[in-house]
This record gives C-alpha cells, structure tokens and sequence, in this order.
C-alpha cells in the first residue's frame, strides 16, 4: 500500500520530465489551438449534417409514421362505421322482408279461408236443397203409397166380404169402412 | 507504471506546422473526435438511409435517441426551442459518444480537455445570448432583472443574476470534463492498485479488493458519461429556454 504513492508521484515526475514542460496536460495552453480547429471541424460537420439531414430526416421518418397510423386508424373507423350501416341496412331489410312475407302469407291464407268457405257454403246450400226435396219426395212417396194401401184394402175387403157372404158390397160402402177402420 | 494522467497527453500523429508558439497537428484528440462524429454519421445518416416505415435495428436505436433528445428540448425548452433541435442534438451525442469512446480502454477521451467542453459551453452561451438578443432585443436583458421586487433590493438582485448567468458556462463545461478526468483518473489508480499490491509480496491478498472497485468504478463510469452527456444537454435547453422567453 505504501509504495503506491510513492510510484504514482515517481511517474508524474518521470513523466514531467518529458515534453510539454510537465503541465498538466488539459492545462497545456499550446495544445488548445489544435484542439480548437479539429473541434470545429468535426463538431462544424457533425451540426451540417444534423441540420440538414438528420433532424429533418428522422423528424420526417416519425411524422409519415405518425400520420400514416393515424390515417390507418381513421380509416379503420370509417370502414367500422360503414360496416355497422350495412348491417344497419340489411337488418332493416330483412325486417321489411319478413313483414311483407307474413302480409302475403296472411292474405294467401285470408284467400284460401275465403274460397273454402264459400265452396262449403255452396255446397251446404246444395245438399239442404237436396235435402229438402227428398223430404218432399218422400212425403209425396208416402202419401201416395198411402193412398194405394187404401184402395188395396178396399178391394181386399170388398173380395173378403163377397167371399163370406156372397154378395159383393158396395164400393162406397166398402171405402167408408176402410178409411175409419185405418184412422181409427 | 504510466502515470494516471498520462491518458490525457494530447499526441500529434500528424504534424502540420505551428501558429505562432502552438503546435498544430492532427492528434489523438483529433482522432477519437472524428470516430466520435463518424460513429454518430453511420448511426444516423447511414443508419436510416432506407427511411422505413418500419424501422430496423439501427433505425429504431436511430430514432429513440432522436427521440429522446427532442423530448428533451420540448420538455425543457418549450415547443419554440425545436428550432434549437439540431444545436442539442449535436451537442449531445458528440458529448456521449466522446464520453462512451473514452471507456475503451487506450481510447483518448475528448472531453476530459477542459478548452473542449468550454468551447461547447462558450457555443451554447453566445447562441443564448446573441439568439436572445435579436429576439428580444434589450428586453433579453430583463433576464438579469426579477419581476415584482423592490427596487432597491435590485441593487442587490442583478448583480447576483448577472454572476449566475456568466458562472453557467463555466460551470457547464467544467462539470463535464471534471467527471470525466476525475473519472479516468480514479480509474486508473484504482486498477494500478491491483498491480502494485500483486507485486507487494503479502499485500497480494488484498488486490481483489481495488479489483472489486475498478469494476464498480467503470460501471459508474459508464453511468456518468451518459449522465453527463444528458446533464449537458438538459442544462442547454434550459438556457436556451431562457432566451426564448427571458421574462421570469
């Protein structure tokens, strides 16, 4: 530990020896000439090409990567907004289309209903009408036949009376006894 | 062993003749001053050559430390004060790529020479002043006198400002090289420990121990050639702040 003084200062002696008088050398005034023309130089340089080229350079470089961020951004929105007015449209479309479709489908169902009421109508008009002169018939059928049964008891009891007592009755006679033996 | 201030010594590599007693040569300082610049060309001239929009490696290191330094003169100078861009600019990477170059071990440190960093300093002061003055005018001036105090108390106040204004250069340029050369200087004697106690017989055993320390020290080192190098820079657009706007 000792001896490291003792060499620091024997190396600023042998070194005070040397050229330049022994000044410390950022205080050896007959150097400062030559480092004042070199600074000037490369410092002169060094400003030119930052005025110049650098600043505005990288000045540039930074804003056409601010403005072109910001343009991607604006655009990105644009094209979002645009995309949302699309489904807007469609939506409203499709909600258009399907009133329409059950508007169609309502009235093609009100025209079906309508038609087939109409033909049951008709046909119902059409059967009662049947209905009714069958009735008619029927009754006509009936009254007629009934009629006919008369007449056919009659002659059955004119020839039954004339069988038992040999003398066939007279046909008025016979005709009154039918009629109140049938509705009696 | 070299004496710690011999990686000082300015030596002419190229001798070219002399102004009246002065040498003028291309020297060592001279050298590393322009691997300094050239180092700063290739970074930021030829590094972003392609302009891309998306940057490479060299671009991108190109544009942080742009950026950095334009924060900074907007930071502390104000939105006017990037016209000054490419004065800080410059000034601040010659400062730190002298500073980073002068931690190559046998590299000659540019700005541990006090006629370098006060011809910067001087640069940064007469822009100040000569920028303020055409601006501003003699109103520049009004920098030198407080608002709002009382006019005998002025008597007092303006010298005092006027001290502190001329003491900014010299305190600009000598905290830059101070650190930088005491810096070196520790440095060095730090590592010549180590040899001397190798060669100390029993003292051997205790030579990790400056070892431990050097290797601190250039980690600070490290630290303090940035530092200073921003330090530089921030305390220049404070002044130029001060002559685009003088008033207080």
């Amino acid at each position: 530990m000792a001896s490291t003084p003792a060499t620091t200062t024997t190396g600023t002696v042998a070194h005070g020896g040397e050229a330049h008088g022994g000044a410390f050398p950022p205080f050896q005034s007959e150097t400062f000439a030559s480092q004042l023309i070199w600074l000037a130089i490369t410092f002169g340089v060094l400003y030119y090409l930052a005025a110049k080229i650098i600043v505005p350079r990288l000045g540039a470089i930074l804003a056409d990567r601010a403005s072109r961020i910001g343009g991607d951004l604006n655009e990105a929105a644009a094209m979002k907004a645009k995309a949302e007015e699309a489904v807007a449209a469609y939506e409203k479309s499709l909600a258009e289309a399907r009133a329409k479709s059950q508007a169609i489908a309502q009235e093609a169902r009100d025209a079906v209903n309508a038609k087939s009421d109409a033909r049951r109508k008709a046909v119902e008009a059409d059967l009662s009408a049947k209905l009714v002169d069958a009735e008619r018939k029927i009754v006509a059928m009936k009254t007629s036949a009934m009629g006919n049964v008369s007449a056919i008891a009659a002659d059955a009891a004119a020839s039954i009376v004339a069988k038992l007592t040999g003398a066939a009755p007279s046909p008025a006679a016979v005709e009154d006894a039918v009629k109140t033996s049938i509705e009696g | 062993m070299a004496s710690p201030i011999e990686q000082f010594e300015i030596k002419p590599l190229i001798k070219l003749g002399t102004i009246g007693k002065s040498e003028i040569a291309f020297t060592n300082s001279a050298l590393f001053m322009m691997i300094a610049v050239g180092l700063i060309i290739l970074l930021f001239v030829y590094g972003t050559r392609s302009r891309s929009l998306i940057p490479g490696r060299i671009q991108s290191l190109a544009e942080m430390g742009y950026e950095f330094v334009a924060n900074t003169v907007r930071d502390s100078a104000g939105h006017d004060g990037m016209k000054f861009l490419p004065l800080v600019f410059s000034l601040f990477m010659f400062v730190l790529f002298c500073n980073l170059l002068g931690m190559v071990p046998g590299a000659f440190t540019v700005t541990s020479h006090l006629i370098v960093t006060a011809a910067l300093a001087a640069l940064v002061i007469f822009t100040v002043i000569i920028y303020g003055i055409y601006k501003h005018g003699a109103h520049f001036f009004g920098l030198f006198v407080p608002s709002g105090v009382h006019p005998l108390m002025l008597i007092i106040l303006v010298p005092i400002e006027i001290i502190s204004f001329v003491s900014r250069p010299i305190s600009l340029s000598v905290r830059l090289f101070a650190n930088m050369l005491a810096g070196h200087i520790a440095l060095k004697i730090f590592a010549g420990f180590i040899a001397t106690l190798l060669f100390a017989g029993g003292w051997a055993i205790l030579s990790p121990l400056p070892l431990a320390l050097t290797i601190a020290l250039t980690a600070l080192e490290f630290l303090v050639a940035v530092l200073q190098a921003y330090v530089f820079a921030v305390l220049t657009c404070i002044y130029l702040h001060d002559a685009l706007h003088p008033g207080h």
